[in-house]
Parts: C-alpha cells; sequence; structure tokens
C-alpha cells in the first residue's frame, strides 16, 4: 500500500512537473506538453490504496475526473496511462480519452468526467457479477460533492433492492471546486445518507490508509459474500487546486496548510516504521517507485502522436455504410457525381 | 443587422472581453430588479469558471449570486420554478456538455410549460452554458451541442461572438418572457488562461441596450460567396474571408447570433446576392444547424444557389490527443478551402 501511495504522489508530482512545461510563464491552457485539463489527487493516495488493497482484477472500479491514485492501485498499466495523457497512440485510448477517460479493461477500470456518472456503470459491473455468479464486486469512487447527484442516490438505491455488490466510496476533501462542504450539506457524514436506504454506512475520520483499509475489507467481504452495498466515506485532503491552473482564490490559505500537514503518506511512513520497518527500507520503496514513474513518464513522451486519420475509428465497432462521419467523403462522391 | 439606435462598437472607444460584457448585462438587470438572480457551480467565489458571474459577488452577495450544489436537475428545475413565479433566474450549467444530467428539466419542464399550460404560464429563465473545444478537453467537455438546443422546441437560443453582442443579447435574455438558452463560447470570454482570437473583445457602450433576437449581423460583406456561421467560427470565417480576399475572392460573413428565432431572410437575401453558401458550424455535421441552414436555403433561394458546403465537426466524439482533435475542429482554413472548392 505504502508503494502504491508514494507512487502515486510522486506521479502527480511528475505530472504537475509536465504539465507546467510550456504553459510558463503564461498560463496557456492549450500549451505544453499535456493536452486539457489536469486534476490532480495528491492528498487522496489512501483511500485508493486502502481500497484496491483489495481488489482482484476481475472486480470492477469507476472512476470520476481524479483518477490517477484510483488507476494506480488497481493495477492499471501505469506505461500506457502515462502515454493515455500524454495524448499519443500507444495510450490506453490511442490518445481519444485522457486523462479523464481511462479505460483498462485488463483490469476493469473505466471512468467518467461527468460528476457521479461512474455510479451506474458500477451497480451495472455487479449486476453482471450476480447473473453469472461470480463473487466479484464493483467499486464506485465519487467526491463529496459529488453526493449531491441524482445519479448517485439513485444508483444506491438500486444497488440496495437488488442486493448487489457494490461499495460507492466517497472522497471527502472537503471541496468541490470552490465549494466548501458545508455549503452544500447540511448532513456532515456523508455514509448517514446510506441509513435512508437501509444499507451500511461507515466513515473514515482520518487520512489514515490502515484504517481506509480495514473498513473496506469489512466493505468488500459484505459484498463478496452476497450480502450487499455499503457507502465508505474517507476523510482526505486536497493538496493542490481543483485543477492545473486554479489559483484557489477561494480558498483560505488556513485550509490549504491543514490540507499539507495532515499528509497521509507520513501517517503511513509513521506507522510502518512503528511495525518495524526502517529508513532504508522506505528509501527503497520509495526509490522503487520513483523508478517506475520516472519510467512511465520516460516511455509515454518517447510514444508517437496519433495519426490524425484515427480520429474516425472506433465510433463504431464496425464501420458502418451510409455514415457520414467525414464530410469531406461525402462532398467527393457528390462531386464525382456531377461529372 | 445592427439596430439604428444603438451605437456602433466601432465608434466605442472603451473596450470589453466578452465575459465583461456579458457580467455588466447581468449586473445591470440585477440593478433594476430584486427578481433577478444569478444560480450555478462555482458563480459566486469563483466568479464562474470561465468568468461568465466574474466579480457579481461582492455586488450582489450570496443570497442573489447563488452557489449550488452540484446537482442540476435541482437546481436547474429550480429555475423554471422560480421563473414560473414570475422571477427571473439566470442559471448557469458549467458546460453544455453536462445536460444529460437535467435534460428532463431543461427540455420537459423549461421549454414546455408555456405550451403546455396554454399559455397559462411562461418561463422567463436565461439559461447559460459554456460550449466549444479548440483546448483538448476530450469527448464530454468540448462539445458545442448548439443543435441540440435549437431542435427542441420552445427554447430560444442564443450565441454570441462579440462583447458587443454578448452584452446586448443578455440584456434581451434577461428582459425576455421565455426561456433562452445562452451559449458561449469559452474560446472567446477573454480568459487569461485561454487566449482569444483577435475579434471577441470589441468597443461596448456603459449604457444598456438590447440586440433583438432573430437578426443575423453581417459582419463583412461580400459579392461572391456567403459564409454564414456563429460564435468561435465567426471569427474563423473573418481570418478566411481576410485571406481569400487577397485572392480576390469577395466572402460575406454571416453571424446568425440566435439560432432560435434564425434570420432566415438575412441569409436568403446574402445567397441570392452570391449564389453560394458555405455554412460553418463547431457542432456536430449531421442533423444539425447546418443541415438546417442548407435546408432553408433550397427552401428559400433555389434558384439562386448554385453551390452549397458545409464545414463542420464530423459525427465523431470530440478526440483529446491535439492532431486527432485538429483533424476534426473545423479551422480557417477549413472554411478558406471550402470557398475555393466553390468558387472558380
Ligand atoms: C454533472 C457535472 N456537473 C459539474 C461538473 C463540473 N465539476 C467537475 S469536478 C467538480 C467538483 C467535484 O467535487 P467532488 O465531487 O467533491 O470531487 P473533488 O473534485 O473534490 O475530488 C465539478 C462541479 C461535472 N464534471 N459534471
Amino acid at each position: 500500500m505504502y508503494e502504491e501511495m508514494v507512487t502515486a504522489r510522486h506521479y502527480e508530482e511528475r505530472l504537475q512537473e509536465e504539465y507546467l512545461e510550456g504553459k510558463q510563464p503564461a498560463f496557456d491552457i492549450s500549451a505544453g506538453p499535456i493536452p486539457g485539463e489536469l486534476h490532480l489527487a495528491a492528498g487522496h493516495e489512501a483511500s485508493g490504496a486502502g481500497v484496491c488493497a483489495h481488489l482482484r482484477d476481475d472486480d470492477t472500479v469507476t472512476a470520476p475526473h481524479r483518477p490517477h491514485h484510483v488507476a494506480i492501485s488497481k493495477g492499471v498499466d501505469l506505461k500506457r496511462m502515462t502515454a493515455e495523457i500524454f495524448g499519443r497512440q500507444t495510450g490506453l485510448s490511442k490518445g481519444k480519452g485522457g486523462h479523464m477517460h481511462l479505460y483498462d479493461p485488463d483490469v476493469n477500470f473505466a471512468c467518467s468526467g461527468i460528476i457521479a456518472q461512474g455510479c451506474p456503470p458500477a451497480v451495472g459491473a455487479a449486476m453482471a457479477a450476480k447473473k453469472r455468479n461470480t463473487d466479484a464486486v464493483a467499486v464506485a469512487f465519487l467526491g463529496e460533492g459529488a453526493v449531491s447527484q441524482g445519479a448517485f442516490l439513485e444508483s444506491l438505491n438500486l444497488a440496495a433492492v437488488q442486493n448487489l455488490p457494490v461499495v460507492f466510496v466517497i472522497e471527502d476533501n472537503d471541496w468541490a471546486i470552490s465549494m466548501p462542504k458545508e455549503r452544500v450539506t447540511d448532513v456532515e457524514d456523508a455514509s448517514q445518507r446510506a441509513d435512508g436506504f437501509e444499507v451500511h454506512g461507515e466513515r473514515v475520520d482520518v487520512d489514515d490508509a490502515v484504517a481506509v483499509y480495514e473498513a473496506a475489507g469489512e466493505a468488500i467481504g459484505r459484498a463478496r459474500d452476497g450480502n450487499g452495498p455499503t457507502v465508505l466515506e474517507v476523510q482526505l485532503h486536497r493538496r493542490m487546486g481543483h485543477f492545473m491552473g486554479d489559483p484557489e482564490a477561494y480558498r483560505p490559505d488556513e485550509d490549504v496548510e491543514a490540507a499539507h500537514e495532515r499528509d497521509s503518506i507520513e501517517r503511513m511512513e509513521r506507522h510502518l516504521e512503528d511495525h518495524g520497518l526502517g529508513d532504508e527500507d522506505l528509501e527503497e520503496i520509495r526509490e522503487r517507485a520513483h523508478e517506475r514513474v520516472e519510467e512511465a513518464i520516460e516511455w509515454a513522451k518517447d510514444q508517437p502522436q496519433p495519426d490524425p486519420e484515427e480520429a474516425y475509428e472506433d465510433v463504431f465497432t464496425d464501420e458502418l455504410e451510409g455514415w457520414p462521419e467525414r464530410p469531406d467523403k461525402e462532398l467527393a462522391a457528390a462531386d464525382g457525381g456531377e461529372e | 443587422m445592427a439596430q439604428a439606435d444603438v451605437p456602433d462598437p466601432e465608434t466605442i472607444d472603451r473596450e470589453l472581453t466578452m465575459s465583461r460584457g456579458m457580467v455588466e448585462a447581468i449586473a445591470h438587470e440585477l440593478r433594476e430588479s430584486e427578481d433577478v438572480f444569478v444560480m450555478g457551480e462555482d458563480v459566486a467565489d469563483y466568479g464562474g469558471i470561465f468568468d461568465s458571474t466574474q466579480g457579481l459577488l461582492e455586488d450582489f452577495g450570496h443570497d442573489r449570486i447563488m452557489d449550488v450544489p452540484i446537482s442540476e436537475t435541482g437546481f436547474i428545475g429550480a429555475g423554471v420554478g422560480a421563473a414560473m413565479q414570475g422571477m427571473r433566474p439566470i442559471v448557469e450549467l458549467m458546460f453544455a456538455d453536462f445536460f444529460g444530467v437535467a435534460m428532463d428539466q431543461i427540455y420537459n419542464n423549461m421549454a414546455k410549460n408555456a405550451y403546455m399550460s396554454g399559455g397559462s404560464v411562461s418561463v422567463p429563465m436565461v439559461f447559460m452554458t459554456a460550449v466549444g473545444g479548440t483546448y483538448n478537453d476530450a469527448a464530454q467537455h468540448s462539445q458545442t451541442l448548439y443543435g441540440t438546443f435549437a431542435h427542441l422546441p420552445g427554447m430560444k437560443v442564443v450565441v454570441p461572438s462579440t462583447a458587443y453582442d454578448a452584452k446586448g443579447l443578455m440584456h434581451a435574455a434577461i428582459r425576455d418572457d421565455d426561456p433562452v438558452v445562452y451559449m458561449f463560447h469559452k474560446r472567446l470570454m477573454g480568459l487569461a488562461w485561454m487566449p482569444a482570437p483577435d475579434g471577441p473583445k470589441t468597443g461596448v457602450p456603459e449604457e444598456d441596450y438590447e440586440i433583438e433576437f432573430g437578426e443575423a449581423d453581417v459582419k463583412r460583406e461580400g459579392d461572391d460567396v456567403t459564409i454564414v456561421t456563429l460564435g468561435l467560427h465567426v471569427h474563423r470565417a473573418l481570418e478566411a474571408a481576410a485571406d481569400l480576399a487577397e485572392d480576390g475572392i469577395d466572402a460575406e460573413v454571416i453571424d446568425l447570433r440566435t439560432l432560435v428565432p434564425l434570420d432566415t431572410e438575412t441569409v436568403l437575401e446574402s445567397v441570392r446576392k452570391t449564389g453560394k453558401l458555405v455554412v460553418v458550424d463547431e457542432d456536430y455535421h449531421s442533423y444539425g444547424v447546418s443541415g438546417e441552414l442548407v435546408a432553408r436555403a433550397t427552401e428559400g433561394a433555389l434558384d439562386e444557389l448554385e453551390a452549397v458546403r458545409r464545414v463542420t465537426m464530423p459525427d465523431v466524439p470530440i478526440p483529446y490527443a491535439r492532431p486527432l482533435e485538429n483533424e476534426v475542429l473545423p479551422d480557417a482554413g477549413d472554411v478558406e478551402a471550402a470557398v475555393r472548392s466553390i468558387h472558380e
């Protein structure tokens, strides 16, 4: 778990550096080596690592717009994921998806950039597992801001009435872009929402990966044993802006400081030291993680850009007759007719 | 055509970005009437992700500039309900791409309540939303979707391309008794982190003024070919027209400004003059704005029409990587090529 956490943290720090290259001094979102928006998850590592430690490749995970730490812990191919973030041809989605839309069917990982919209597909994956009599489970990750969405509540209800093996993991980092939690909900503990559906709800109050691991173990065990869904809420912290380039003018300095003080990685290090791991052991893990990240980034940057023609592939599984995906093709035909 | 009683933007010294033009109109209407309020995600403390409400919180406070939970069905529908009580909400959906989670409120309530009530209720709300790509934000954050909203009856649809138009259209939208969908292109707003092309920053009068819906603006006059477009692509078309002019091809550029109502007459007049029509649209190719314009031109000026071309987003979800997005997004070069292909 510790190794995954430091891998995720270092990965985010390196992506930040790469992202900002070419965007300085004046930040222009359309410049630099990494395209589009980038939502980093530094401060969220405890939930990805603690939950996914219980998951197998045949268990499904759906992630929201801030997916990297979850993807790393779920075992998504780091090199191809990085190539995708750099928009390269050999990326997970051949450069079509981008960082909010990572798909790795080998480990049953998928994303959606639309808030809470990973919840219904997670329910569907659980449904499939139940129909096929396997003991696979599904986990939907979402932010505390996302619990206001109908899609979450509808999914929770559906999972409850059908007793499906789903765990909803709410990553509570106190903020939804500029909206502090207390302004969007009167319920302090989002796991309480589970009560209204007679579903098990639980909250881990500190960003402690070991506590998350224990709570997630119970929740996932319950799901695997056919005992239905759980809402598991985890307190985390957002160490960076909502997206890269977010000036965070709305956020009090104390809050940023507090987020940096409560560091789940340092907490994990203390825990491991208490259990007999020495500085050298930790350093060795860190080095291994850093190497893996560097390797993935170097590999990704060496990958070819997609060929523009590829933009027209993959819309359907087969080529469709009479589907004018390319207006100029259609035109060529029309001109031909005239002559 | 620009109205006679409002000043020409070129004669005004004070230039604003498009977002400032919009915000100025909203602020004016907030001062005029207590019934006006703004509601959306990150509209207050953040000032709108695309600066569409920048600075309003300071003057009007959280009661009138309301941040809401991420619950589009809830707050867009609440906008409908408040509007049916005679208030004039301005409700923002952060990206047009997110309409799906709230489409029932938009389409079955906002758009249809006036009709279904036999005209006994109205829904005077402004539903504003950001559209468009050009910065590699991929398939869920880059769509334009003009056609989707214009296709559904019951909503007026407004798409400004300059600060001057943005302000005048916003005044008109807030004062309108019907629901108005106000779609602004991110690339035109004048954001520090997403440079705008030359053009959207224009002279804007201090005072309030309305740009009437259903009046297209001829942004460049020309005799050889008619280019009809809207939003960001007005500027791309003007760029293409400038290049074409060097080769003696004189393009007329029409900015539709509103899709519902649509100023068919201005388009037909121009097509009757030039005989050639190019429609440019950042929205998908099939079943959308470009097809509608071609159909209207065919119905209204078949005899004069010699050639037609469409420059659009092909029917593919918008890809992320730069070479792929560049391939599908129409640019000035594509407009120029389309014009040349029908101009001999
Ligand atoms: C339906 C929908 N509405 C709005 C957005 C814009 N949006 C993206 S992230 C975000 C905040 C999410 O907050 P939270 O769920 O707490 O997750 P966090 O970003 O804090 O990890 C918003 C409003 C969106 N992507 N989808």
